[in-house]
């Protein structure tokens, strides 16, 4: 009866939002794309597969949103992170390089946590330097080529492997759902990030270590995506300094739409797991339809502004 | 304050505080007991350093010099954190609340309750202790599940002063906790803080509204300038002579 009542009370406006908009476009789709092939299996496992890499940055992305900060450098951590794995394991066994992928996406995060928690810059002007600045780097240390990953056990572990017949992308999204659903909403360090995004001067005059939460948010945000990165290059086999670069508005949009709130206090990585399969469906969908590129950035862009606003109306912001 | 009480060891002891900002005086020297289950008002016009004086006791500025007694140990808090971990709270003017979430995560906002080996928050007990505690306050709130942001402002104020209860052992500083309410709300403060008297904690109120003061306080502190100017017990006092006492105008 408790535990009823708490799921129906979770089950929020918002929330319908999200599902539901994901149901009427799934409707929509599988109608008018049935001759199309949207329906099968392939294509909707495919949905899944490619939205793998968003759906990690999108939960990193609850975490910072949830705390009142942003982190608009998540695309660039992505591209650093697969280059760093790709380039140390052309010398070095998997681990290392798995280790160099997720360590660069960290330090970026830690760099950038540093800046916003205990120089006192405001993130959005830190993260938007720093996206710059590692585009920038990723370009230049690679002279816009790809770097190949030939290493079977990584391209089968991050890409085109499976588990009980299970794809790893959807194992890797899964896990990330639950192990960040876990952390986000049942755990102390979950709460104290909600509370510094709801009301900071209230969470430290409760003892919050506030500056170490918004370090943290960032560093999740980094890890994140640098996991995005590793994903990226098992599935792609190689890592070019474009990977993540257009992720920036799907994530966002994504994460909105999934019922967190722009300035903090409130998030759910569920919802973010949602909106991302939403967005990756619409991609999906519209290129089926047969979009030509401009047409399709049109609709997207139409498509998440009626979905960003019916979401925020609802949260009475 | 009845004989029992005097013959008690008080609970918070200031002896000739002084705290100076860059060489500016904010509190000249001041001395106050506070003993369990007493209310003393601070009072003062606006800079007369009571703010600086709760400050001072619930360890956020240090005294540049005298000494803080709580239970008649020398006290010197780091921060705020320390000072709570000895049981003194402080319900804020700004309420202090997270107004997207729940009033039971308010009320366990920092100090959440964990259950099992992994520390997953243990929501069950903290909306069973925050619903059993809003009840014998007598906080009317929907519900312990109800979210700050469609409380209102006296709700508010109930759920930020439950709170302090729910974690004060000794003491409760409470600076202005009816400025922003209306007449019945502030009534219904009022009396949430006159049964807190009963829990046989201490209780220091600044407050602007002299009858307020006067319904609520055992003893009236007056300061002026950061100046001590006396204290008073308020049955024996009356609102003339406070009053004169803050302005200086006899």
């Amino acid at each position: 009866m408790e535990g009823l009542r708490s799921i129906t009370r979770k089950l929020d406006l918002q929330h319908y939002v999200v599902y539901l908009g994901f149901l009427a476009i799934f409707a929509f789709f599988a109608i008018t794309l049935s001759g199309d092939g949207f329906l099968t299996t392939r294509n909707l496992s495919n949905i899944v597969l490619q939205t793998a890499p968003a759906t990690i940055m999108a939960i990193g992305f609850v975490f910072v949103l949830s705390a009142g900060e942003i982190d608009l450098s998540f695309g660039s951590i992505t591209a650093v992170s697969a280059l760093a794995g790709a380039v140390v394991m052309q010398d070095f066994p998997m681990v290392i390089g798995i280790a160099a992928g997720l360590g660069a996406g960290l330090a970026i995060g830690f760099f950038n946590g540093l800046l916003v928690a205990y120089l006192r810059l405001p993130s959005f002007l830190v993260t938007l330097a720093t996206l710059g600045l590692f585009a920038g780097l990723a370009r230049s240390m690679t002279n816009l080529r790809s770097i190949p990953v030939i290493n079977d056990a990584f391209t089968g572990f991050f890409g085109s492997g499976a588990l009980f017949g299970i794809p790893s992308l959807i194992l890797w999204t899964l896990g990330a759902v639950i192990i960040g659903h876990l952390i986000y909403r049942e755990t102390r360090f979950g709460a104290h990030v909600i509370a510094t995004g709801d009301n900071p001067g209230a969470a430290r005059v409760s003892g919050i270590k506030v500056p170490r939460i918004r370090l943290a948010v960032l560093m999740i945000s980094g890890g994140c995506a640098g996991l995005a990165g590793l994903l990226y290059a098992g599935r792609l086999q190689a890592a070019k300094y474009t990977l993540g670069e257009s992720d920036l508005m799907t994530v966002i949009a994504a994460v909105i739409v999934g019922g967190t709130a722009l300035n903090g206090g409130k998030g759910s990585v569920v919802g973010a797991l949602v909106g991302s399969l939403l967005m990756g469906m619409l991609n999906n969908g519209l290129i089926l339809m047969g979009l030509s590129v401009s047409d399709q950035m049109i609709v997207r862009g139409l498509i998440i502004l009626i979905a960003v606003a019916i979401s925020l109306r609802d949260t009475g912001r | 304050m009845t004989d029992q009480q005097s013959h008690r060891r008080p609970v918070l002891e200031l002896q000739n505080v002084h705290k100076a900002f860059a060489g500016l005086v904010a509190v000249e020297d001041f001395s106050l007991d506070l003993h369990a289950g007493e209310i003393v008002a601070l009072v003062g016009d606006n800079g007369a350093g009571k703010s600086t004086l709760v400050k001072m006791i619930s360890g956020v500025h240090a005294p540049t010099s005298g000494t803080i007694r709580l239970d008649g140990e020398d006290v010197s808090f780091a921060d705020a954190s320390v000072a709570r971990s000895r049981g003194i709270e402080v319900v804020y003017q700004d309420l202090a609340l997270a107004d997207q979430q729940p009033v039971y995560m308010n009320m366990f906002l920092g100090r959440e309750a964990v259950r099992g080996p992994l520390h997953l928050l243990d929501r069950k007990t903290m909306i069973e202790q925050t619903q059993t505690l809003v009840d014998e306050l007598d906080v009317r709130i929907p519900s312990a599940r109800a979210i700050i942001r469609d409380l209102s402002g006296g709700q508010r104020q109930g759920v930020a002063i439950a709170r302090a209860t729910r974690w004060a052992k000794k003491l409760i500083l409470l600076d202005e906790p009816t400025a922003a309410l209306g007449v019945a709300e502030t009534d219904k403060v009022e009396k949430i803080i006159t049964t807190l008297k009963e829990r046989d904690i201490a209780i220091l109120i600044i407050s602007h509204s002299l009858d307020q003061v006067f319904r609520l306080s055992d003893r009236i502190c007056v300061l002026r300038r950061g100046v001590q100017i006396g204290v008073r017990e308020t049955a024996a006092t009356d609102k003339n002579e406070i009053v004169s006492m803050i302005t200086g105008v006899s």
